[in-house]
């Protein structure tokens, strides 16, 4: 999906504040001139298949207007939205139904699930819109309840189930018309951190299972850091910054999304990888039968140990200049969050080599970019 | 400068008020007796329904309904009720009110639930429609009981129709209440999952406008209630007939017993139709 100079303005005639917003206005200045509200400012971006893409921001920055412009539950005032070739934005509404039919849904903050229908005929709302027949729709909502664990409420209405419960249904009612694109608007915001929790892993799962194209709304920055691939920040109806989460909390664009990671334990948030990297003091060595040249090599730097590697760049060991034998150091995987490397970082001699999942070596952590890491990640209040 | 005032404007409302009824008793009697035509056959099968059913067994499908909508109590006390109004000869014309009632309020919801709809999607309808429904409810009855009877006669016909003029505003005004506080959430649910119009009227608003429709209907039958005296004074016939009757001969013993009957009947009608707009 791609989106691209997406704004809205609530105004009924919208191009004086357009006009305005494009010579560069903030979305204060347009309010004070023109007393017109603005929701999205001037917004492009790119939505990759597959991909959990969070939108956050604070109340009142747009995120919620955004996610609205995606599906038309509110009209743009001005630009495109592309999907598979279709521009959106410019679809009669007969075509866009027919496109939220098949392509799209929906799940809710508030669950907005229809009290006068039990769970699975909330779950099979969107396919009896679009007018498939009962025994498709039926075995449909119900696979999608069991994907969701709740194959054995399917009879039960939306007042007999805890809000958990409620949004489990939201979910299967979103998956049983297997859309390619699913809206998440602060899904699980309502719920208490506990069951939030439960419901971002079942999020997870379900995307381990068949990778959807997933647009989440949050406002929480652990949430964020959590299930996304992609955040965009929001502020004032405008995107200041999109990135993965380790690129967000490296390099913040500025000090408002500085502000809002700044509680986010970032040791669980990056990855090994995204801390390996080999410096001056990396010394890298070619592995062979014969060790001499190496022993050289660390001898001629002054180095006290070097990291060897196979001609094809996997981690063989660490050669150490007193001794002539290999040490089998068992390296860090790519993927482990920094969290569960503290512990061998800080007891380890020397940094912590690190490897992807074929092997190849990425580099090593040492304790100082440890160190420096988590105190920018905002453990330490600077 | 006052007298030319009442003169010109005054009586220029009263002026075009006889000459559009005028006009209408010209031209419009082919419409006027179709109109009739189908409100007295529908009337008139409600009635023959009601009237040609055996008394006990009328009885038994009032105390059922009672049973099933309320309870063992409430269907005892109807079952009582219903007694009490055969004991006092009073069955038939009592049958014949309710079945006044019956038609009047089927109409009203007719012509009233699509107009709380309508008025509840537009701007302009429900402007123009809040103005028509204060007009009906508070226009004294008495005033559009004469044209009432110069376009239909005396009789069930003029009585149904004035009912429903006075008895449809609250199906109105509670349809459109009710549509308009769907939570909009639920409206938004309905849209982003790509229901038209009509699937999101009929699968996600009026469901859940159901609970303020039925009190719409429960407060339509108690206003047809309240109207049958009124209507019976141009041969609409029932209770109210009875009621009149009492009142013309000074008889204070038929008085309260037909006035027991509408009370009676009033309660019954009332907690019945009640238990609708409950959400189950």
């Amino acid at each position: 999906m791609e989106v691209r100079r997406l704004r809205k303005v609530f105004a009924d005639d919208p191009r004086p504040a357009l006009a305005l917003l494009d010579s560069g206005a903030s979305k204060a200045e347009v309010l004070r001139r023109l007393n017109v509200n603005v929701g999205v400012v001037d917004a492009s971006f790119d939505i990759r298949a597959g991909e959990i893409f969070v939108i956050m921001g604070l109340s009142g920055s747009g995120k919620s207007t955004m996610v609205r412009l995606l599906n038309r539950l509110i009209e743009p005032s001005g630009g495109d939205i592309r999907l598979d070739g279709r521009n959106l934005t410019r679809l009669p509404k007969r075509d866009l139904v027919e496109v939220l039919r098949r392509d799209m849904s929906m799940v809710f903050q508030s669950f907005a699930l229809l009290p006068n229908r039990s769970a699975l005929e909330n779950a099979a709302f969107g396919l009896e819109v679009a007018g498939v027949d009962k025994a498709t729709r039926r075995d449909a909502a119900l696979r999608a309840l069991e994907q969701v664990g709740l194959g054995a409420y399917a009879a039960r209405y939306p007042r007999e189930l805890s809000g958990g419960m409620q949004q489990r249904v939201g979910l299967a009612r979103a998956l049983a018309k297997n859309p390619t694109i699913m809206l998440m608007d602060e899904a699980f915001s309502a719920l208490d951190p506990l069951i939030r929790t439960e419901m971002q892993n079942e999020l997870l799962r379900l995307q381990r299972e068949q990778a959807r194209t997933i647009v989440f709304i949050s406002h929480d920055a652990e949430e964020a850091m959590r299930i996304a691939d992609r955040i965009a920040v929001m502020e004032d109806g405008r995107i200041v910054q999109i990135g993965t989460p380790a690129e967000i909390l490296r390099e913040p664009a500025d000090d408002y999304v500085r502000a809002f990671f700044r509680g986010v334990d970032s040791s669980r948030v990056l990855r090994a990888r995204d801390l390996a990297r080999c410096d001056g003091t990396t010394v890298l060595l070619e592995d062979s039968d014969d060790r001499r040249p190496a022993l050289r090599r660390l001898s001629e730097l002054g180095a006290g140990y070097g990291y060897v590697r196979d001609p094809s760049g996997r981690f063989r060991g660490i050669l150490s200049r007193d001794g002539a034998d290999l040490l089998a150091v068992e390296p860090a995987a790519g993927d482990a969050p920094v969290h569960a490397l503290l512990r061998r970082v800080a007891t380890s001699p020397c940094p912590l080599p690190v490897v992807d999942g074929e092997g190849l070596f990425l580099g090593v952590v040492s304790r100082a970019a440890l160190l420096e890491t988590l105190d920018r990640g905002g453990l330490g209040d600077g | 400068m006052d007298e030319w005032l009442a003169e010109t404007i005054g009586g220029g409302i009263g002026y075009w008020a006889e000459k559009l009824v005028g006009l209408i008793l010209d031209h419009g009697q082919p419409t006027l007796d179709a109109i009739a035509a189908v409100v007295d056959g529908f009337g008139g099968a409600i009635d023959g329904a009601l009237l040609g059913a055996p008394p006990w067994a009328l009885g038994a499908v009032i105390v059922a309904a009672a049973f099933w909508r309320v309870g063992k109590g409430f269907a005892l006390f109807t079952a009582l009720a219903l007694g009490a109004i055969f004991a006092m000869g009073l069955w038939e014309p009592t049958a014949s009110t309710l079945g006044l009632v019956l038609a009047s309020t089927a109409l009203s919801l007719l012509a009233g639930v699509p107009l709380g709809i309508w008025m509840a999607r537009s701007r302009a309808a429900d402007g123009v429609g809040r103005t028509l429904l204060d007009f009906m409810q508070t226009m004294p009855a008495f005033v559009y009981l004469i044209p009432a009877v110069m376009f239909f006669g005396l009789g069930r016909v003029p009585g149904i129709i004035a009912t429903v003029i006075f008895a449809m505003p609250p199906a109105v005004r509670l349809t459109a209440l009710g549509i308009r506080q769907v939570p909009p959430e639920l409206v938004e649910a309905g849209r982003a999952f790509g229901c038209r119009d009509h699937q999101l009227l009929f699968k996600v608003q009026l469901p859940n406008a159901l609970p303020s429709i039925m009190a719409g209907v429960n407060q339509t039958m108690m206003m047809a209630l309240s109207m049958i005296v009124v209507a019976s004074m141009i041969g609409a016939g029932g209770l109210g007939n009875v009621v009149l009757q009492g009142i013309q001969r000074l008889d204070i013993g038929l008085g309260v017993e037909s006035g027991l009957s509408v009370v009676l009947l009033a309660i019954v009608i009332d907690r019945i139709t009640q238990s609708f707009g409950k959400m189950r």
